[in-house]
Order: C-alpha cells, then structure tokens, then sequence
C-alpha cells in the first residue's frame, strides 16, 4: 500500500496529521465545555450539598460496583437516575427516604444476592448524597438511559 | 544483550509479573464474588477487590513499558542509558507507590474516580516517577541514534504523563468531571498506549525476523498515523450520553468505527514480515506472544470495539457486560499480550541463558489466551442478554443479574485457566530447564 511512500514522508503525515486532529479535539473539547455549562447541566444548581454530595460518592468508591451515566463497574445498578426510579420528580420526599432508607438497610444479607456493604455516612452527608444524585439525574444525556430501568 | 544498562529492565519484569499474578487473583477473587455473592461481602467488599484488580493491571503494565523501554532504548539510540541510578531510583519509588496504594485500598484509602483512586500524594509520585523516567530516556535518546521505533516510543511515553496530568482535575459538574476523566483513560489506551504497543512490537519484528528496518519504520509511521488520526476524534464514542452535544454521535461512530485499521494494519503487517523475514529466530515463544498480540489486539480492540461503537448500538449496550467483555479482551491482546512478548524476547538475554523453557512458555501462551477468549465469549453473551432485558424490556437492573448467573459461573471458570496460565508463564520465564547452558552473564551475544 505505501510502495511509493519515504519513511520521512510517512513520518512528516505522521506528525502533521497528529497536530491536526489535536487541534480539532481540543477545539470541540473547548466547545463542548461551554455547552455542558450553558446547555446541559444545571450550573446554578450544583449547591455545597451537591458537591458533597459527590465527595461522599468518591469517598467511598461507589463507582466501582454501580454505574454513573453508564461508566464504573458493572456489578450494582446504574445510579444516574436513581431519582427517577424513586419517583423524585414526582414525589421528592418519598424518593430521598426511600434512597436514605435503602442506603441505611444495607447488607441485606440475603443469601445469593449480590450485597452492598454497610457505610459510615451520617444523616447529613446521606442528603448530601440524595442531592447530588438528583442533581445528575437532570443532565440532559441525549435521552440515556432508554428506560427506567437505567 | 549489547549494552550493559539493558540490565536496568530486569528489576521491572520481575516487579510487572509479580503485580500480573496480584491482579489475576484480584480477577478471580471477584469474578468468584459474582458466583457466590456473600464471600467477604463485609470484609473485602467487591469495589474493594476491583479496585485492586484494575490499578494491578495498570501499574503492571507500566512497569511493563518502563522495562521495555530500559531494555530496547540503548540498543535503538546504541547508547547506554544516560543514569542508571535514577532508573534504579525510580523502579524502588514506583513499587512504593503501587504496594502502598495497594494497602491503602485495603483500608478504605482512596480517593473516588474510576481508576484514579489512587490518593493525591501516590498521584504526585507517579509523576515523579514519571518525570526521572522521562529525563532519563530523553537524555538517552538525544545523545544517540535516533530511529523512529525509539522516537515512537518515546512519544507515548511522554504522552502519557502528560494526559495523567488531567486525573488532577476534579470538577464537581460530573458532566465536565467525565469529559476530562476520558483524557486520561481513552488518550492512554486508545492512543499514546498504541504508540508505545506498535514500538515495542516493531522492535520485536526487527529483531526476529532480520526485515530491512526502513520497511518496518515506515509502516510504523502509517500504523500510528491510523491511530491517532481515528484515535483523537475516536474520544467521541465516549462523549454519547454523558451530558456532551449530539455531534458527538457522528464523530464519535465513524472515527471510532476506524479505530479498528490501525489493528488490522499490525496483523497484516506482522504476518508479511514474518513470512518475508524468514531468519528463523530461536525464541519461537517470542514470537508467539508477537503474532498473538497482533491478532488478539485485532479482535479485543478492533472487533469488539466496534460492536458497540456505533451511537444507536451503543445507546442500548452502554454500560453493560458487553464493555466488559470488549475491555477485557482489549486490554488483554493489546497491552497484556506485549508486554508479555518483551518479557518473553528479554529474559533469556537478561538472565545470561540460551532461549528458556519454551515449551512451557508456549503452553502458557495457548492457556492463558484460550481462557480469555472464553471469558470475553461467555460475558458477551452475558452483555447481549443484559441489553435485551434490561435496555429492551425495561427488566430492573437486580433481577437481569439473576437470569445472566449462568453465563458469570462460565467466566469464572475461565478465570481459573487464565490463572493457571499466569502462574505457568512466570514458571517458565523464571525457572531453569536442564536443556538450558548457562551463557555467562553480561557477555555480549551474537545470536540477535
């Protein structure tokens, strides 16, 4: 396929080429981040319990056994619209005691189920938590997951 | 062996493998949890052990690369290694870093991003590693010959400390936190990664098969062309249904979708240059790990990459066991399968012996691939169902995980064979067969 091609020509697209399409990427990326704060994610509503609420999320590496917008281990169900399988657009309070509940109740200890461990989250960074997965949950994805079923 | 600082890789192949056989098990011990649930579910709770799993992997695989590039920089630049003692340095500080962040995680110390768990002050020292690593080998490489495997190679590597730069970036928009996180993991493994895999493997190919190094560099200036002109852009398949613009579909499926010439182009290639090369090569095991990287990169990377890159397909598998399946033999083929092939081309030079246990070698290298094949086989099915249940019928998460149970018993006991596989390829890496004569140390060989 390259019969007719030198090394120092392959080498000159090589780095030519790479320089390219770097530009591009970072272009989009540029773009992108102004349509993530603009267009997609609620900005304004990313309160401190929101931001703890997503350091609590780290502190405990939930992300490797669920998932989050699809991404993290594939082991325990998809939290991005945790809210709205609670039913949290509907019935807010409901749904953050049916999490904080849920959250509380574990292990359940039944045998053959895959379990969740018992975490040491206190009352206040558990509605921390409850805010920042309701806060994710209103990102505009592209319309993903296709069902509630995440 | 020519150059006396080659000697430098040894220290990091022998850490890189005792770190593979750490995350096997860590592999097997969670891919037994999905079998029987309640095992150390309190004790070790499975985030635990796929952390130990992952980060295993990825730090083995750098010791890998560092290794490589120890042994394979002087004899490209026909220079020694410009300080030895900051490669020394360095191997003790990284497997500080790594056994540290390994107990760590035993304890709950980590911080919380997928692979980056890593607490701030390990990430600091992996840059620092990185940095002595770099100035070491940039030094090496600009006092001598400078040829486009040892540029490529190079090149990845300063690339990839470079992109680890952004898993210091943490914003608490998720959606930004995700943009930037993907330009560690996808710039790493499916771009500057590449460009250390298509170095080492051209390395390996000139060295066994005696092909006119101008034809090999050539086609490695087009294959890592490929990469990086599809695999830039190719970020975009991550960019789907994380809160990035619709565009990103487009851009993400076609160049994605070409991600795969480049790993076609490898198999094409090696396969022309062995057959054409014809030196018959005594390290035949090297040569199977060569040949088989090619071919398994083709399919982990190419094949089942492509199966669920494209926008409308991946609407429905993203997130599911169908990832699994692809990272898996992806990793596996591409970067596993490499360094394996370095290791198995430079031990016997590094250990002053004739060509070792190949026969051993090779059995380790159909074992250990077989049973990967079988686990990315048995948790594709496991994905395709998952889809169909879940994405299509709308079937809860918990309950989908019940009716695929059948399909995690399988990868288990694939598990079990990829295991033995490892634990028989460090055997024979280390072992000493009778047939083998002892070739004093340090002395130059002719046979190359």
């Amino acid at each position: 396929m390259s019969e007719g091609l030198t090394k120092s020509a392959a080498r000159n697209i090589f780095f030519g080429g790479t320089i390219f399409f770097l530009v591009i990427l970072v272009a989009l990326t540029v773009h992108s981040y102004g349509y993530i704060e603009k267009n997609s994610t609620d900005v304004a509503g990313i309160t401190p319990g929101v931001e703890q609420g997503k350091a609590v999320w780290e502190r405990h590496s939930c992300i490797n056994c669920h998932t989050i917008l699809g991404e993290g281990a594939y082991y325990a169900p998809e939290l991005g619209n945790v809210w709205a399988r609670y039913g949290g657009f509907e019935d807010a309070d409901t749904a953050r005691d049916g999490i904080k509940d849920w959250i509380r109740s574990q292990p359940t200890e039944v045998e053959g189920r895959r379990q969740m461990p018992h975490f040491e989250i206190n009352e206040q960074e558990l509605d921390a938590l409850v805010d920042f997965f309701k806060w994710v949950n209103t990102i505009k994805t592209q319309n993903w997951p296709p069902n509630v079923a995440g | 062996m020519k150059y006396e600082t080659q000697k430098l890789a040894y220290p990091y192949f022998l850490a890189a493998m005792g770190l593979f056989v750490a995350q096997v098990l860590g592999g097997l011990l969670a891919g037994t949890v999905y079998i029987f649930p309640n095992l150390l579910a309190e004790a070790v709770p499975f985030n635990v052990i796929r952390m130990i799993h992952t980060n295993a992997l990825i730090v083995w695989l750098l010791f890998g690369f560092f290794g490589a590039a120890y042994y394979l920089v002087p004899e490209e630049t026909e220079t020694e290694i410009h300080s030895p003692l900051i490669a020394k340095l360095q191997f003790w500080l990284f497997l500080f870093g790594a056994a540290a962040a390994v107990l760590g995680y035993l304890f709950g110390i980590h911080e919380g991003r997928e692979f980056l768990e890593q607490p701030l002050w390990i990430k600091v020292a992996i840059v620092v590693v990185a940095l002595m690593f770099l100035f070491n080998i940039s030094m090496t490489l600009l006092k001598g010959r400078k040829t486009a495997v040892s540029l490529i190679l190079v090149m990845g590597l300063w690339g990839l400390a470079l992109f680890f730069l952004f898993a210091f970036y943490n914003p608490s928009n998720l959606a930004l936190d995700k943009m930037f996180w993907w330009y560690v993991v996808h710039l790493w493994v499916e771009g500057v990664w590449e460009l250390i895999m298509a170095a080492i493997l051209a390395f390996l190919l000139i060295k066994m098969t005696g092909i006119d190094r101008e034809i090999v560099e050539k086609w490695l200036y087009v294959i890592v062309s490929m990469t990086l002109f599809t695999g830039l852009l190719g970020m975009g398949h991550h960019y789907f249904w994380i809160g990035t613009p619709g565009y990103w579909q487009w851009i993400g499926s076609i160049f994605s979708t070409l991600e795969v010439l480049p790993f076609f182009a490898i198999v094409v290639f090696a396969f022309m240059v062995v057959r054409k090369g014809g030196r018959d090569h005594p390290n035949q095991a090297a040569m199977l790990w060569t040949l088989g990287c090619a071919v398994l990169a083709f399919f982990g990377a190419g094949v089942w990459g492509f199966m669920h890159t494209l926008a409308p397909i991946n609407y429905l598998t993203h997130g599911t066991q169908v990832t699994a399946a692809h990272g898996h033999l992806a990793f596996f083929g591409a970067y596993v399968m490499v360094n394996l092939a370095i290791i198995t081309y430079a031990m016997p030079h590094l250990r002053g012996m004739q060509p070792y246990n190949q026969v051993l070698n090779m059995w380790s290298f159909w074992i250990m691939s077989s049973g990967m094949v079988f686990m990315t086989l048995t948790l594709t099915a496991a994905g395709i169902l998952q889809t169909h249940l879940q994405r299509v019928m709308g079937i809860s998460f918990m309950e989908v995980a019940d009716e695929i149970g059948f399909f995690f018993i399988l990868r288990g006991l694939s598990g079990v064979v990829v295991v033995i596989g490892v634990l028989l390829f460090v055997y024979a890496t280390l072992s000493t067969d009778k047939a083998q004569v002892r070739v004093g140390g340090m002395k130059p060989q002719a046979a190359e």
